[in-house]
């Protein structure tokens, strides 16, 4: 068993929460939306504060901003993917082209990273972070976000 | 990510998950997923591949014109995790009086450094800079040998920074010495781990740590689980 199948086979273990009368959002128009990236890569700009072992906070990234640190405290994963091409773990290049073509309507001028390593019980970013980063990207006017773990 | 796709759809954003973990996204059922059995670390599949990395956003955007949920579709294509490790040279032994992973890691320092160079900014840095990565690499050698670790003054105090700044150090340096196809998944791990003077001795001091009675997450998370 490699590590990634050892890794999915724990995680598939994990105890998860549960979302009674979860939230559906009727999308606008995918050609009219604005569109954000939000990671658990805990992605930062290389001036911004670095994410702690089980940090539960944010990093706002500026759409312009290329100079990425991977701040992730797991080495369960890849990170040489990221090192090759940012676009493999947070497509910004990508929705920069899909804007361009007209397929959506803007790129969000910020995105969301987290770092993914999370208390059982994911109580602060489900009631206290993650509310707090939903409502920066609404304040940017966000239609839709793409989600990419690590 | 299940959890917070939940959070942002009741903030009023529509939401896509990329899934790695199948049974997650089954459990925590967010409102769209696409589940992309690829690498860990490689959400969007294939580095340096923009044609696929479209692909994948199409499919996970198609998800939006579904009416209701929780939708969970399957990408179609499989990518394993390479666990061969990548073909890079390695530094000759240069001053046999140093420990071999300091000697190794010191060699290294020029394709590191054109590394960053390329890329402009470097994910090194945690605890230390680059130039504390053979010296750290010497504590951790102490450490294999016999010196308590809380006496060694490693940087912060912190065996996972210290070991994250030492692999993150040979990953970026090796992208730019590995010979041959893009490194797959774990190939690089595997490579660290397998082929380097600095893979064994971090492996020799968490072991180390882990016999002398050193709590579990202190050693355990220096390397991948699996190891």
């Amino acid at each position: 068993m490699n590590g990634d199948q050892m890794m999915r086979a724990h995680s598939a273990t994990l105890p998860a929460p549960e979302f009674a009368n979860p939230a559906w959002v009727t999308p606008v128009e995918l050609a009219k939306a604005t569109v954000a990236i939000v990671t658990s890569a805990a992605l930062h700009a290389s001036d911004d504060e670095g994410f702690t072992a089980g940090d539960t906070g944010y990093r706002l990234i500026d759409s312009s901003r290329r100079d990425l640190v991977l701040g992730h405290w797991s080495p369960n994963f890849d990170h040489t993917g990221v090192q090759m091409d940012l676009n493999v773990v947070y497509p910004i290049d990508r929705l920069e082209e899909l804007a361009q073509r007209g397929v959506i309507g803007a790129v969000a001028r910020r995105h969301v990273s987290f770092a993914g390593n999370q208390p059982d019980d994911v109580a602060t970013i489900r009631l206290d972070t993650g509310p707090a980063a939903a409502a920066a990207l609404r304040q940017d006017g966000v239609d839709i976000v793409i989600l990419t773990p690590v | 990510m299940s959890v917070l796709a939940h959070v942002f759809e009741a903030a009023g954003i529509a939401t896509i998950v990329l899934s790695s973990i199948r049974e997650m996204a089954v459990k925590v059922a967010p409102p769209r997923a696409l589940h992309c059995e690829f690498p860990l670390g490689r959400p969007l599949g294939r580095p340096l591949d923009p044609e696929f990395q479209h692909d994948v956003l199409a499919r996970a955007f198609a998800l939006l014109n579904e009416t209701s949920g929780p939708v969970l579709v399957d990408h179609p294509e499989v990518i394993e995790a390479d666990d061969q490790p990548v073909s890079c040279n390695l530094p000759p032994r240069f001053d046999p009086s140093l420990p071999p992973s300091v000697d190794e890691a010191r060699g290294l320092r020029k394709a590191y450094d054109r590394a960053l160079a390329k890329r402009g900014v470097t994910s090194v840095g945690r605890v230390m800079s680059a130039d504390e990565v053979p010296n750290a690499l010497g504590m951790l050698h102490a450490i294999a040998n016999g010196q308590d670790w809380t006496t060694a003054g490693l940087p912060g105090g912190n065996t996972i920074a210290v070991c994250h700044d030492i692999r993150t150090y040979y990953e970026e340096a090796a992208l730019e010495l590995v010979d041959g196809p893009l490194p797959g998944g774990r190939a690089m791990e595997d490579w660290f781990f397998d082929r380097t003077e600095a893979g064994a001795t971090v492996l020799a001091a968490r072991a180390a740590i882990r016999d002398s009675g050193g709590k579990f997450p202190i050693w355990f998370y220096m390397t991948p689980g699996q190891r």
